[in-house]
This record gives C-alpha cells, structure tokens and sequence, in this order.
C-alpha cells in the first residue's frame, strides 16, 4: 500500500510532477497496479539469467561525429557553440 | 541512382497521419515508389518525429533509424509518419497528445494501439504497408481491431537502432499492410543483422509465404479461450481454427501456467525500463525549451509535467517506484524470472506442437473513451504479451468480424521461426478469400 | 602492527580515461580537447532517442591488462548497469557502468609506507563507465546563472579502480596514486599528462570516527592537499569533542579546501538495473593471453641490477614510464660508463630544471642529455658549468629558438676547464688576495668558509671554468706567499 504522500514522493523522485487534483485518483489506481504487480510473489525459479548472445563488441575505429550545427540543432538555447541548461543548484 | 518522385495526398480523416510527406522520393528496389507509413517512434532524419508527445514536439532527428535506411534502400518512399499512443503506451492510441486516431472500420471505436495510426492508414487504403511496434502488441492489436496483418517479428530479427525506446528488452519493429504477402515483403526488406544493435541477430528473413500447411501441429492453449475473452470473438476465432484443420493441421490442447503472472512481468519490465529511457527528456538538446532562468531541478520538473501526458507520467512513476531501493528484487529480478518460465512453457509447448493459435484480442475494438481506468486497459494485453516476454514470433491476420468489428487470428511460432508464422496466416488467408 | 588511536584510514576511487581512438559506446574520435565544444559527438553519445551503445573492444582489453597488472580476479560474467540520475551533463539521464558484476575484483598495489617498508593496498574492484559531458557555469547575480554544457567528452571510456581503506596517510594516498599512474602508463592504457584524464574520490576517516567522501579532486598534488585539510579539520573537530559528519565534500583546488556539497547527492537513489541495450561479458579466457609489460616495480629493480641506480634513484627514474624511457636512451651507448653519472645527473637535476620551467621531458632531446654526460664524465665541465649548459639548452627551447648541442655551449661560453695554463689563475688569485683583505684576515684567524670564500671568488672571475682541487692548491699557494699562514 502507497499512501498519497509516498506517490508524491516518487512523482518529484521521477521529476514527473503531480497536481493536487490528481494525487488522490492517482494513488488510488496506483495501489490497484501495484497489488497486481505482487502476482509476481508467487514466481518461482533460478533468478540467474542465462544469456545466449556475450561479450558483443565493436573493433576501435574512428567513425564520423555529427557536425556542431547537427548537435545544436534541437537545442532551444546554445551560446557560441554550447548548449545552454538551468544551473544545477 | 535515379531518384523519383510521387505525389502523397491521402484524404485522412481518420487522423492516422502526425506528418504527411506529400513528395516523398524513392530510389529503385524490390519496394520501388511504393508509398510506405511510419510510425512515429521511429526516428526519420529531416522529418519531424514526436512519439505524439508534446515533450518531443519540433523535434527533427538528424538520423534515420536502421530500419529507415533500408526501407529507402529498397526504393520505398517514406509517405508520412504515423499517429500513436505516447510513446507507445497504450492500447488505443487515445493517449496520443494530438488526438486519437478513428478505426476505419467504425469511426465510433477506436482502431487498437499503439501502432493505431499504421494501421489505420493501412486499413483505410491510404498506404500500402506500414511499419508499426510491438512491445505488449502493439502491432498484433490495431492489426487485429482494424482488419489488417501485423507481425511482431522475433526479438532480434529487425534492428532496433532509432527506434526511440520505451522497453528495449521487449520491443521490435514490424511490418503492417492488408496481405500477408505484403506484409512478408516488408519483413524482407526490414529484417537482418544492423552492428548498431548490439541485441540484433544475424537472421536475415528472404522468404516468400507458401500455403501449404498440411501435418502441421498446433496448439491451442486453454489460457487463451478462457473466461476473460469474449464468447463471439472466442467462437470466430475457432471456426479460423477449423479452417486450418480442414487445410490439413491438427490441433493440440495445450496450457501456458506462467501466463498467470505474465502481465504483471510485463507491466513490471515495461515501466521500470521506460522511467529509464524518458528520464532523458529535460528540453536541454531538444523538446520544449527548459527555463534557464530557473533552477535546474525546478526546470526539468516543468517541462516534464507539463509535456507528458498522464499515462506516461503513471508508467514512469510505476517504474520509478520499482527500481526504488529495495525495489528491485521484489520487481524486476522476479519479473526476469517469470520471463524465463514463459519461455519455458512456450519451449514446452513447441517440443509437440510447431505453432500455437488463439485470438490476438480478448474484444473487438473498443467503443472511443469506454475504457478509462488503466488497470483495466493493462488487463486487455493479456493476449498479447506473452510473446513479447518469450521474444517469439507473433502475426495477427483477420479472421472473421463479430458485431461488425474485426477479429484477429493469432499464431506465436518458435524462436527465429517467423516464416513459419507467416506461411500458417498467409495458408488462412489464401483459403478463406 | 595495530593501529593507533587517532589512526588516519584512506580509500580512494580513481577514475582513469583509457587512451582508445574512440569512445567507449560509439565511433566518435577521443581526442576532443582541441576541438571546439560539441564536435565530437553523434546521436550515440550525444543520447540522442533511439540511439543504441556498441562496446569498444579496445576499452575492455585495456581494463583487462590493468586488471592483470594488478593482480585482481576477472569474473566469469561481467555485465553493464545503468546508473540512473538527472544531471545536465548526463544526457541520457543515466550512465552506463558496471554495478554488481564488474570486470574484476580483488587485487593490490605495493606502495613505499610511511615507516619505510612495503605496504600493500587492496583493492576492492575494477570496472569499466562512460564519462559524462562537460558543464561550464556562466552568468551571474543579475543576468541568471546558468550552465554550458559541452558533450565531447561524454561517451570517453574510464576504467575506475576502487581501493580498499588501506591507506594510512595522505602521503600514502599520493603514492598510491603515483604507482597506480605509472602502472596504467607502463601498459599504454592511459596518458596522464591529457588534462582532466584522472579524477579521485577520497574516503578519509579518523580511526573510530564517521568517513567523509570528498570529490572532486582532479591533480595528483591535490590528492595530498585535500586529504592533509581533511586530516586537520577533522582531528580539530575531534579534539573540540564535536562529531564527523558522515558526509559529501568537495575539493576547491584554488582555495585547498574541503567543502560540505549541499546537493542531495547523499540521498540518491540510482535505481541501478542491467543495461537491457548491451550483452554480458565473458573474458575471463582472455586473460592468459594478455601479456603484461615490465611494469614499475620489475622495472626499478632492473635499474638497480642493470645499470647500479641507487634505490632511491631507481624509484624516482621509474616512477614515470616518459622518464625511465629517456634515461635507458641517454645510457644506451655505454650503460656502465655512464649510468652513475646520469641517475644523479637526470633524477636530481634535470628533473629540477624542468619542473622549474614547468616544461616536460618532451622538451629535451636523449642525445643532447647524452651529450652533457660525456662531457661531465670526461672532465671537461665542472659541475657548475654543467648545469650551465642545462640550463642554456632548456631556455633555447623554451624561448622557441634553436636549441645548440652541449658542445657548442661549451665552445661559445668558453667553459671548458683548463687544467693547464695555471699561470692564469695564478694571476687573477693575487687580484682576488688584492681585493679582500677581510677574506685573508679571517683565513689568518681559522675562520671557517674564508677559503672557500676566495676560491668563490675566483672562480667567479674565471666563470667556474677552473677545477676547485687545482684552485685550492693554487690558492693554499699563493697565501703562503703572501705571508698569510694560519
């Protein structure tokens, strides 16, 4: 059981954001999923998983990079070639 | 080589299409000016590709996914891309953020998700193939709701590499269109090996579908006509099953235990590796513009909560709380296992029979707006989400209608087996038209 | 031994850059820092959506020769994780490393202890990570702050090499530091002298006493610095019977102090879970295969065998891969002739000179060294002027202008020693006994230092050139003639 205030919680933990007026249907469909997600108890069995494919890799080689413009293209704010962000407090 | 141009300028009025192209051009190749659908999760370079999320609003990839590149290769002409739920999650593409897309069959319902504009455009002759996503059945679902073809090709077969992700270890790109035969075409051209993808298979797919079915086995598992799905459609689906058997297969009662806690696996694995891949979304390198002026906590929260639409909001916070300390074991660890013992189940399965049929769909398409409460939405994959979880092949052709709606067949094969899949639909569909 | 009650107890976290032609997920070339910001980046490492990481060979060979060098067990299976956090320097909003199944564990590194002997540091793990980009904070009070951020160096492989709490001072942490760096130099896995290549967190504790992260520190200098403020603020807090916080700090290089990080890096959960994007490793049967170089130690005890360096000679021409290179090129022609001359001559001196101009070894030919020696061992030179010599060839350079042969120094500025033509010399000691009649009284009364006074004098005149045995006979000499007996 989650209570309104752990979903809170987890909304600013995800960086989701959760109004006022949702909180409280939220958590109420959220401990539903939740209860159903416990089905999950009741599995049994190895949890080592065997992968068939390993040890993927890819030989040292140079390969183009996209040009500045490419990178900055999307971004909504740059400054002489950076892409500009909030401060981090 | 010479490169061509067509005209696109469909009359969409089931709002299948987020961007059109209207002068795509195409090169030469077995796909030549064939007019081919997008779904938009899949990143197309210099055209728009949004996922019909607002957080991806205006974004313009400056790359074509693997997948994309080969279509072009093949001479296709990318027509447009298509309308879905956001980001995938959904199973009616009313979480789409620029309106639901309309089921051709009945502008009334809606047309399945979350590939439910492909299909739309497909079942609506706006295109002739499309390429959609399946990650719970995404693909098998608007196929089965909209009277098309769909397959969920086996994990690994079709490079994932542009594909925007939402659950990577349960996703593949697959083809739609109205024949198996087109659908077969497109898996030609899409399948193989990509050293993009470090999960993709050297299992190139160059096969042309064959009718003939007889001493086939198939199983028919009892979890799949149990009491959740609904008599009419159950009852269309096993009139197709006689069909086959009157084509020369016989059928095999089976029974898949672990499909108890699939859903749960899925739902489990699903969240907890989207709230990882959206966690990228923050309006710095590209979405809407993050304030600079603000803190960088306060500005990511922002742009998030506004641009996100509430179903991904719960599936991302769903996953959050599950990959929380303490979390893990309880959630994902265990979700893995429970794949191992699908797996399991299927290899069973598979030892006596060579393909497993049921219906891909507990219902018909859903009246728009008649299901509101997610739990009860997640519940309507049931069907579907077993083969996800397995990696196996999973094709859905049309079989019948019940109250007017069509109803999708579905055949799950062995690993790597899709031709087998393919032959199974393409054998249906050849007796029945 | 048992610790003492105020024992310090250091561990610490090295991040290395491994020297691959390109990143650790992708094909982006990783030598960035000359370029221009955000032109060394692809959808790959710029976390573009639906991009995919592919695993650098090269990255993963690295780490293992480093894993073998150290001694440590590589696991049957490794895998990768992602480290999930928000930052704006991560721009997938997760890094991918290696969580509860790194490449390697266990291990050690013998470092010189503060009493004098071996000790052996153990270490906990090694693993392989991504870098994330660079942020550049900008604006102000009024306009806003704010940050730039450049991506070329997200995507660089790292290999982190995490260390058990066997360390006992901040000295030791900066020799630890020194011989994990020579290691990974020695086996062409990492070039210290890139900027920002290497980067440590320190954890330091007073024997019974919380333990204090601090990060951020980015120098090997800074490593000692750090940890020496640590050792003082944390025994003044202890002595004023006040509490160590268990907390995050930060090292601020230009100030040489540690400050509380007020971010909720503390409270971060990063909900790891295996990159479902990548593979497992299997490459535990690769390490037979690898084939180490002579490594440090081996190294330093060959100096000592081969060409009869003193230890501490040894230890310090080894200490550096650059360094123990261009001793073996200066000695190559005649290793027994002038291996002694050039130990001193290079780990006292040369080391000296350069550090001083803060130029690199880069910056001196082998032969030109080589040179110099042979000069020295000749007789030729007097020390002083051979450290005349030096000095000119380092300015040359310096300046930008051609740099001359020690030969042709010693041609131009006449410094060559003359042994012969002592009647010189003889006149310029009068000139000297002229000049200083204080010097000679003092020599009169037994003061000591007179007569090295007066033989500074004249070699003052004659510019070093003279032989100081020759000199002090000459002077001894020319005192007794002038009536000056002790």
């Amino acid at each position: 059981m989650v209570s309104e205030k752990d979903v809170q919680h987890i909304a600013e933990l995800a960086d989701v954001g959760i109004s006022s007026e949702e909180l409280g249907t939220f958590t109420h469909q959220f401990n539903a999923i939740i209860e159903y997600f416990d089905t999950l108890d009741r599995v049994k069995g190895d949890p080592t998983i065997t992968h068939e494919l390993h040890t993927i890799l890819r030989e040292d080689e140079i390969e183009p990079s996209l040009s500045q413009e490419d990178v900055l293209r999307n971004a909504a704010a740059k400054e002489d070639g950076f892409i500009k962000a909030p401060r981090v407090m | 080589m010479p490169v061509h141009t067509i005209t696109f300028e469909p009359d969409d009025k089931y709002n299948a299409f987020l961007t059109i192209c209207n002068k795509p051009t195409h090169t030469e190749g077995k796909l030549a000016g064939v007019a081919v659908a997008v779904k938009d999760n899949i990143s197309t370079a210099g055209i728009e590709t949004t996922c019909a999320s607002r957080i991806l609003k205006g974004y313009v990839p400056p790359y074509d996914a693997h997948v994309v590149g080969l279509l072009k290769q093949a001479g296709a002409a990318i027509a447009g891309k298509t309308n879905m739920d956001e980001f995938g999650m959904g199973t009616t593409t009313e979480n789409s953020a620029f309106g639901p897309t309309l089921n051709p069959c009945d502008t009334g319902r809606v047309p399945g998700g979350s590939s439910g504009g492909s299909a739309a455009a497909v079942a609506a002759g706006m295109v002739r193939m499309a390429l959609g996503t399946d990650t719970g059945g995404s693909i098998r679902c608007p196929a089965a709701f909209c009277g098309i073809v769909g397959l969920k090709p086996s994990y690994g077969r079709v490079s994932r590499y542009g594909l925007i992700a939402y659950a990577n270890s349960l996703e593949q790109i697959g083809p739609m269109g109205k024949t198996v035969s087109d659908v077969s075409t497109l898996m030609s051209v899409i399948a193989g090996y990509d050293r993009h993808d470090t999960t993709s298979r050297d299992k190139p797919y160059s096969h042309t579908p064959v009718a003939d079915i007889k001493g086939l086995k198939i199983g028919i598992p009892q979890e799949y006509f149990g009491q959740g799905v609904d008599a009419q459609v159950a009852a269309v689906v096993k009139k197709a099953i006689s069909r086959l058997e009157e084509l020369g297969a016989t059928t095999v009662p089976c029974s898949i235990p672990s499909m108890e806690y699939a859903l749960a696996a899925y739902y489990v694995t699903c969240t907890c590796e989207a709230s990882s891949n959206l966690a990228r979304f923050d309006g710095v390198r590209y979405g809407p513009a993050a304030d600079t002026k603000k803190s960088w906590h306060d500005a990511y929260q922002e742009v998030r909560s506004a641009a996100f639409g509430t179903e991904v909001r719960r599936r991302i916070m769903l996953g959050t709380f599950a990959l929380s300390s303490g979390y893990y074991g309880k959630y994902y660890a265990k979700a893995q296992v429970a794949r191992e013992n699908i797996k399991a189940d299927f290899n069973r399965i598979f030892r006596d029979v060579d393909v497993i049929a049921g219906p891909t769909m507990p219902t018909i398409a859903f009246k728009l707006k008649e299901k509101s409460d997610p739990l009860s939405m997640y519940l309507a994959d049931i069907l579907t989400v077993p083969a996800n979880l397995a990696g196996i092949p999973a094709i859905s052709v049309p079989c019948g209608k019940s109250e007017g709606m069509p109803v999708g067949l579905q055949i799950m094969g062995r690993m790597f087996d899709d031709e087998r899949v393919v032959d199974v639909a393409y054998a249906y569909e050849q007796a029945v038209n | 031994m048992a610790d003492a009650e105020d024992q310090v107890i250091v561990g610490l976290e090295v991040h290395c850059q491994l020297d691959t032609k390109s990143k650790l997920f992708c094909g982006c070339d990783t030598d960035y820092r000359s370029d221009g910001p955000n032109t060394h980046v692809c959808p790959i490492c710029l976390g573009l959506p639906g991009a995919m990481p592919s695993l650098n060979k090269k990255a993963i060979q690295y780490a293992m020769k480093v894993a073998k060098a150290l001694n440590c067990e590589v696991l049957e299976e490794s895998e990768f994780s992602r480290k999930n956090y928000f930052y704006p320097d991560l721009d997938k909003a997760y890094q991918i490393t290696q969580y509860d199944k790194p490449l390697a564990e266990g291990g050690y590194l013998e470092i010189e202890s503060d009493e004098g002997g071996e000790r052996k540091i153990r270490l906990t793990r090694i693993h392989v990570e991504e870098d994330p980009g660079r942020l550049v904070h900008m604006g102000n009070v009024e306009r806003g702050k704010y940050s730039l951020v450049d991506y070329n160096r997200a995507g660089i492989p790292l290999i982190e090499i995490v260390s058990e709490p066997d360390m006992r001072s901040p000295k030791e942490a900066r020799k630890f530091l020194n011989k994990l760096r020579a290691t990974l130099e020695y086996l062409s896995v990492f070039d210290s002298e890139k900027e920002g290549s290497l980067r440590v967190d320190a954890n330091i504790s007073i024997k019974g006493h919380e333990r204090v992260e601090v990060k951020n520190i980015t120098s090997y200098k800074g490593v000692e610095k750090a940890l020496l403020f640590e050792v003082t603020r944390q025994k003044n807090l202890i002595r004023r019977g006040q509490r160590i916080e268990r907390e995050t700090r930060h090292y601020l290089e230009a100030r040489g102090v540690t400050q509380s990080a007020r971010s909720k890096e503390m409270e971060n959960d990063y909900r790891y879970f295996p990159e479902p994007d990548l593979r497992p490793l299997r490459v535990k049967s690769w390490v037979d295969g690898i084939v180490l170089p002579e490594l440090p130690d081996a190294r330093r005890e060959r100096f000592i065998a081969e060409y009869g360096c003193s230890l501490n000679h040894a230890r310090t021409l080894t200490g550096e891969l650059k360094l123990a290179n261009f001793f073996e090129k200066v000695v190559a022609s005649d290793k027994k002739g002038l291996s002694t001359l050039a130990s001193t001559w290079i780990a006292d001196t040369l080391i000296g000179e350069l550090n001083y101009r803060d130029m690199g070894l880069d910056k001196i030919e082998p032969a030109a060294m080589t040179g110099l020696i042979l000069l020295l061992k000749a007789g030729t030179i007097t020390d002083k002027s051979g450290i005349e010599v030096l000095r000119v060839m380092l300015d040359e350079q310096h300046k930008g202008e051609a740099v001359e042969t020690p030969e042709a120094i010693v041609s131009r500025l006449n410094l060559a020693k003359t042994t012969d033509d002592e009647g010189a010399y003889v006149a310029v000691i009068f000139e000297v006994i002229k000049e200083n009649p204080k010097a000679i009284e003092d020599y009169k009364t037994g003061k000591k230092g007179a007569m090295n006074f007066l033989v500074g004098q004249v070699m003052k005149k004659t510019r070093g050139r003279a032989d100081p045995d020759m000199l002090n006979r000459l002077m001894i000499a020319a005192l007794e003639d002038c009536g000056a007996v002790r």
